[in-house]
């Protein structure tokens, strides 16, 4: 445990100073910054930084993560000649990792919010869905950088994997999804539509959100099954457990292959 | 009308003023006094007279009104009902004020109410509440009635054993304002009422809908309120009517609304709030209606058009937030947008004359693929989905060519 906790102290150093995550965090407060200015008020600020959480956030995360990891190749290789247990060297990398890009977002969105916003009862639904879905979608690709960057040695493979993940969940996975729906379109499809979307982490996020801006229009929907899921606060506790567990897995695995390789 | 009204006057001074006849002006009904029934009472007041209820519960079989009277309720005088009606009227010129009345059984049978006016001109019923009434208060070939201020609170749940709050049947020139009505099948129901005005109720809770007319010409309906009804509103088969400053909010469900309009002809929509309804306004064979000035606000579809509404026009209005603008049914349209604020489009103004250069496409090809197959509505906000609007608004093949906005506004009209 205290291995943990130096190496990721040593790591938060290293990883708030690298010049990245400040570039991101600022990103992240101008763009929310200059939607208040523009946009005004809190709801529509939320929904302009759909698309951002969605997209930016896990491009962020698994790329950066990757590259770092790569990067702190050399240090890991360092640490691991030393008399230093695996599994919180591990514990320490991804920490490390996950934590400060978690920080970024929460100050380069959050800070906007506490500037401009008005504290109103109304925002707190979707401002909270907001966050629990840009932290939990960090949590989710940074341990597929993890994966990646262990997984493959060489650092193209790691990256063109990492965009290619990346490019899956956010466009090509709706595309499958849509197509299936066009091609399927005579048999009850609502189950299996609900299942796929389970397993993408974006289209998770954006089920978050959609819970809480599209209700109106979800509840449109004849299909009982949508309903049941839609209407309720089950749908959101099963959302953001979802996102918990696509955390969980790849993180597993990665700390198992870590703990296995032969550098 | 006007011939016959002095002759009654006349009539019931000489009835009041022998005093071998009981017909007095003003009788007063009291559960511990002479006088212990409105029964009782309605036989000894004089024509245009006035019976005052004192505070206490009254429980009488179905009370009949065949003379012009004004009852006045002090508060606490409650009447019970039971399996009939408690008040059926049928002369004119009859008012009733601040009554309670309570429970009317529901009836499969008949539509029992706890008002009901039978073919009669000039009533009034003001200040009044109605609570668990089967059905509320009734006209039926009634004209020149107002009904103002009264609070008609049903316990319904099914709504094949609830009524309507205010029901207006066959009926001419009749005021509806200031009530509140609430937990019933239809709130204010209006058949065959023509020039009837609507004004200031607040409609919510009910099972259907809020406000449900038919074949009821040349009606006004102004600042209503109807919230979170079963249904919305709808109107049906109807022309010449005046629709402004309503608000329709909180409609939710596949088969809801906030408006639906079939079948309404030269009408006027002017100046109302949508809020997050399912279906802010739907029109089905609809024709010439002018929508002006609206506000669409966080609906899932602002504005469903179908193909055989032909020649409305929409104008000056606002779109916010609605996860879709508009939709439709098929590639040819008849009806106008013009000027209105979208806040989807994403074009500019060079020139500076406050609208948009170029023209805006409020039916997105997502819509079109909601429509035909339902369960990709789970993919909207998908960058996916965005993706495949973009391509096809600049290259409209599948959605209709013609329903678009040429004159978009930059800003929110003031």
């Amino acid at each position: 445990m205290t291995t943990t906790v130096r190496v990721l102290k040593y790591e938060l150093h290293n990883v708030v100073r690298s010049r990245a995550v400040l570039v991101y965090t600022l990103f992240l407060f101008l763009l929310t910054d200059v939607l208040f200015r523009f946009g005004g008020e809190g709801a529509r600020v939320v929904l302009s930084l759909l698309n951002v959480v969605l997209l930016f956030v896990p491009l962020v995360s698994v790329v950066f993560g990757t590259m770092y990891v790569y990067s702190a190749r050399e240090f890991t290789e360092l640490l691991l000649a030393q008399p230093v247990g695996r599994r919180s060297l591990f514990a320490g990398l991804y920490l490390g990792l996950a934590l400060p890009l978690a920080g970024a977002f929460l100050l380069g969105v959050g800070l906007p919010f506490a500037i401009h916003a008005k504290a109103e009862a109304a925002l707190w639904g979707p401002l909270s869905m907001l966050f629990a879905g840009g932290l939990l979608l960090t949590f989710v690709f940074t341990a597929v950088a993890m994966l990646l960057a262990i997984l493959f040695d060489d650092r193209a493979k790691g990256l063109g994997g990492a965009i290619l993940i990346w490019l899956g969940c956010a466009v090509l996975y709706d595309g499958v999804i849509l197509l299936l729906i066009t091609m399927f379109r005579e048999y009850p499809l609502e189950r299996p539509v609900l299942a796929l979307t389970l397993l993408n982490p974006i289209d998770l996020g954006r089920v978050l959100l959609l819970l809480q801006f599209d209700t109106a229009a979800l509840m449109g929907y004849t299909g009982a099954v949508f309903e049941k899921f839609f209407g309720t606060s089950l749908g959101r506790v099963t959302v953001l457990l979802a996102l918990a567990v696509q955390a969980t897995v790849p993180l597993l695995l990665a700390s198992r292959v870590f703990r296995r390789k032969d550098f | 009308m006007t011939l016959r009204a002095p002759a009654r006057l006349l009539g019931g001074l000489l009835l009041a003023a022998p005093a071998a006849l009981p017909a007095q002006a003003l009788v007063v009904v009291d559960p511990a006094g002479p006088v212990r029934t409105v029964t009782e009472a309605l036989a000894r007041v004089a024509p245009g007279g006035r019976i005052n209820v004192r505070a206490g519960n009254y429980s009488e079989p179905v009370i009949r009104v065949a003379v012009p009277v004004t009852i006045v309720g002090d508060s606490g005088a409650v009447f019970v009902g039971g399996d009939h009606e408690i008040f059926v009227v049928t002369a004119d010129d009859v008012t009733f004020r601040g009554l309670t009345l309570r429970h009317v059984e529901p009836s499969y049978v008949e539509d029992r109410a706890a008002i009901l006016f039978d073919s009669v001109a000039n009533c009034v019923v003001e200040d009044s509440r109605l609570e668990g009434t089967f059905f509320g208060i009734y006209l039926s070939r009634s004209r020149g009635c107002r009904i103002s201020r009264n609070v008609v609170q049903g316990t319904s749940t099914a709504e094949m054993s609830a009524g309507n709050a205010i029901h207006l049947f066959h009926s001419r020139d009749v005021t509806v304002d200031g009530n509140r009505v609430t937990g019933h099948r239809d709130g204010i129901y209006l058949e065959f009422a023509e020039d009837a005005r609507v004004i200031g109720n607040l409609s919510t809770g009910n099972l259907r809908y809020g406000l449900h007319f038919m074949f009821s010409h040349r009606c006004e309906y102004r600042d209503n309120r109807f919230v979170n009804n079963g249904a919305g509103v709808a109107v049906m088969y109807t022309r010449s009517m005046l629709m402004q400053g309503n608000t329709f909010a909180d409609n939710w469900g596949a088969a809801s609304y906030g408006l639906l309009l079939k079948e309404i002809r030269d009408s006027r929509i002017l100046g109302n709030s949508f809020r997050e309804n399912t279906v802010g306004m739907y029109l089905e064979g609809s024709a010439r209606n002018e929508v002006t000035g609206n506000t669409f606000e966080a609906n899932g579809w602002a504005v469903r058009v179908l193909a055989d509404a032909e020649g409305n026009r929409f104008a000056r209005n606002v779109f916010l937030r609605n996860s879709f603008d508009v939709s439709t049914n098929s590639r040819s349209n008849v009806s106008t947008f013009r000027g209105n604020y979208w806040d989807h489009y994403e074009g500019y103004d060079l020139d500076h004359d406050g609208f948009g250069d170029v023209p805006f496409h409020p039916v997105r090809l997502f819509s079109l693929l909601v429509a035909q197959h339902e369960p990709s509505l789970i993919l909207l906000r998908s960058f996916f989905v965005d993706l495949l609007d973009a391509a096809e608004r600049v290259m409209p093949v599948l959605t209709p060519e013609t329903l678009r906005d040429d004159r978009p506004l930059m800003r929110v009209p003031a």
